[in-house]
C-alpha cells in the first residue's frame, strides 16, 4: 500500500494527488486548534530540507466539523494523524474519531521534533488510546530514540496495531550571510533523501523486534527506495518530501516499484517484505551468487 | 488539477543583477497576473516559486536574482536545458479596479509587466536599491523609477487602486497608506500547492498559506 506521509499533502487542495494513493493520511490533529510555529518554516539544505510547521491544525472539533466531511467526499480511505501534549490528549482525539466510517486507521504522532513532547512514554499513550478505540493504531516513532526496537516492542505490548517509521530528525540550518538560524523557531525536522538510510535501519530493526505491520517512510524519492524499504520490512510505504518537489511522485514511484521488483526477479514488489533479512533472494541459489555482492 | 511539465529554456538575459529566464511554454497556461509557477532548480531538491513576469508568444518568462543555490542554478540554465515547471498556482491580482497603480520594490517588479499588459499599461512606480538594479525597470517602460534613499511610498499619490509587490516592509508601508491595496507577498515555499504549510505569512491576525490563499492578499 502506498500512502502519503502525514503533513506532506493536503487532500483538499490537491485531491487528485490524494486519490493517487491507496489511503490519505491527514496532517496531525490535536485536541485544541494550533496556529503553528512562526515563519520562516521551510529551509532547504544541501541534502534535504528542514520544516518547522508546529502542527498547525484546526483542533479535533474543527477537524470533525469542517475537514473530515470534505475528506469523506473524496471517497478514499482516511488515516487520521493525531497528536497532543499528554496521553489524555491522544485518547481524546482517538475517541472523537469513533463512528466515522471513512476513518480506517489512526496514526499517533509520537515524535514531532517541532513541539514539546508529552511526558508519558509512547507505550502509555498507546494504552490510553487502545482503551477508547477499536480502530487500528499506528505508532509513529522517532529515529532519534536511543533504542527504537525497544520502543517498538513496548508499543506492541501496549496494543498498537502497527508502526510508522520514521518521523523527521531535528536539525538546524544557518543563513549563509548572517549565520543566524534560518527557521523562525531555530530548529526543525530534517527530511528528504538523507533520511533514507536512517529509515531503512529503523524499519530493519523493528521488523526483527516485532511482528507489527510497518509503514516505511523517509527519503523515498523513487521506486528503488520504496523497494528497499519493503525489503527491510515495510508492509506499506509512504511518500513525504518528494511530494513537495513532484506531485506526480505517487504515480511515478508505483511504476518504478514494479520495475525495481522485476529487476530483482520478483513478480510483485510486496512479496519482498522483509526479504533483506533472508540470506538469498528466492529462486537464487548460493552457487549462482557472486563471491562479492555489490553494494 | 495540477499541471507539471518538463519544458526547455529558450534563453535568458541579464537586467542588472537580475536574470530574465525564458522557457518554452508547451501546454502550460500562463495563468492570471500575480499567479506563480514552481520551477525545478537543477541539482536542488525543492523547486523555486516564481511569479510570471511576461508571457511572450509560446513562452513564459521569469525574473529573479541569483542569491542562493536554487536561483544560481536557474541563472546558469542555457538554451535547450530542461526543467520541470508546475503551475500556474495561487491567486493573482483582481483586475476589476478603476484607477490602478502598480507599485514594485526590487525583485517585486517581477509580476508587474504581465499585470501591466492585462491592465493596458497603467501608471506605475518602482523602487530599487541602486541604478544597477533599476535596469529591470526597462520591463515596465511607463513606470516612475525611484532609487534608494527615495522610497516608493515617498511618491505614492492618493486616490489609486494600488497593486503592489515587494519586500515585507514596503508592503506594510504601502498598506498603511492605501488600506485597500492588493499586496503580493513572498515566503520560503516547499511545494506551491498547499501541501506543506511552510509558506505562511501573518495577515489579519492569523497565518495564511501564500500558495493557496495568496500570494496576492488584501492589505
Amino acid at each position: 500500500m502506498l500512502l502519503n506521509a502525514s503533513g506532506c499533502l493536503d487532500a483538499l487542495t490537491a485531491p487528485d494527488v490524494a486519490r493517487s494513493f491507496d489511503a490519505f493520511v491527514t496532517k496531525t490533529v490535536t485536541p485544541e486548534p494550533r496556529e503553528g510555529n512562526e515563519p520562516p518554516r521551510i529551509a532547504e539544505t544541501d541534502h534535504g530540507m528542514l520544516n518547522s510547521i508546529g502542527l498547525q491544525n484546526p483542533g479535533i472539533a474543527g477537524f470533525l466539523r469542517d475537514v473530515l466531511p470534505q475528506l469523506k467526499e473524496l471517497g478514499i480511505p482516511i488515516w487520521v494523524s493525531i497528536g497532543g501534549f499528554s496521553a489524555a490528549d491522544y485518547a481524546l482525539c482517538s475517541e472523537a474519531l469513533n463512528g466515522h466510517d471513512e476513518v480506517v486507521a489512526i496514526e499517533m504522532n509520537l515524535s514531532c521534533p517541532n513541539v514539546d513532547e508529552a511526558p508519558e512514554s509512547a507505550a502509555e499513550i498507546v494504552s490510553a488510546c487502545r482503551a477508547v478505540t477499536a480502530l487500528p493504531l499506528y505508532a509513529k516513532l522517532s529515529p532519534q530514540l536511543a533504542d527504537i526496537a525497544e520502543a517498538a516492542r513496548a508499543v506492541e505490548a501496549a496494543g498498537a496495531d502497527g508502526l510508522s517509521l520514521v518521523n523527521t530528525l531535528r536539525g538546524l540550518a544557518l543563513d549563509e550571510r548572517t549565520l543566524r538560524p534560518r527557521l523562525g523557531r531555530d530548529t526543525g525536522g530534517y527530511s528528504g533523501p538523507a533520511l533514507k538510510p536512517i529509515a531503512l535501519a529503523a524499519v530493519y530493526v523493528c521488523r526483527r523486534a516485532t511482528s507489527l505491520p510497518i509503514v516505511g517512510m523517509g527519503g523515498v524519492w523513487d521506486g528503488r527506495d520504496a523497494m528497499e524499504l519493503i525489503a527491510a520490512g515495510a508492509t506499506s510505504v509512504a511518500l513525504g518530501t518528494v511530494l513537495f518537489s513532484d506531485p506526480s511522485a505517487p504515480v511515478r514511484v508505483r511504476q518504478e516499484l514494479l520495475s525495481a521488483a522485476e529487476a530483482a526477479g520478483l513478480t510483485d514488489p510486496w512479496i519482498a517484505v522483509g526479504i533483506s533479512h533472508d540470506s538469498v533472494l528466492p529462486g537464487v541459489t548460493t552457487e549462482k551468487m557472486p563471491a562479492f555482492l555489490p553494494n | 488539477m495540477l499541471n507539471r511539465e518538463r519544458r526547455r529554456a529558450v534563453g535568458s538575459e541579464r537586467l542588472g543583477p537580475y536574470t530574465l529566464l525564458r522557457v518554452d511554454r508547451g501546454d502550460l497556461d500562463p495563468g492570471h497576473p500575480g499567479q506563480f509557477f514552481m520551477l525545478e532548480a537543477p541539482g536542488r531538491m525543492l523547486p523555486r516559486p516564481m511569479s510570471l513576469c511576461l508571457a511572450p508568444t509560446g513562452e513564459l518568462a521569469f525574473l529573479f536574482e541569483s542569491i542562493g543555490p536554487g536561483t544560481r542554478a536557474l541563472g546558469e540554465l542555457e538554451s535547450g536545458d530542461e526543467l520541470c515547471i508546475l503551475g500556474p498556482l495561487g491567486n493573482g491580482f483582481c483586475l476589476d479596479v478603476e484607477r490602478p497603480l502598480l507599485v514594485g520594490g526590487g525583485i517585486g517588479i517581477a509580476p508587474l509587466p504581465y499585470l501591466s499588459e492585462a491592465l493596458k499599461a497603467p501608471p506605475a512606480v518602482v523602487g530599487f536599491r541602486s541604478s544597477e538594479y533599476a535596469e529591470a525597470a526597462s520591463l515596465l517602460p511607463q513606470a516612475e523609477v525611484v532609487i534608494d534613499p527615495t522610497l516608493v511610498t515617498d511618491v505614492l499619490a492618493p486616490g489609486y487602486d494600488v497593486l503592489a509587490c515587494g519586500p515585507e516592509p514596503m508592503l506594510e508601508a504601502v498598506a498603511a497608506m492605501a488600506p485597500a491595496a492588493q499586496l503580493a507577498w513572498e515566503a520560503p515555499m516547499a511545494c506551491g500547492y498547499g501541501a506543506c504549510y511552510g509558506c505562511v505569512v501573518e495577515v489579519g491576525g492569523g497565518y495564511k498559506r501564500l500558495c493557496v490563499e495568496g500570494p496576492v492578499l488584501a492589505a
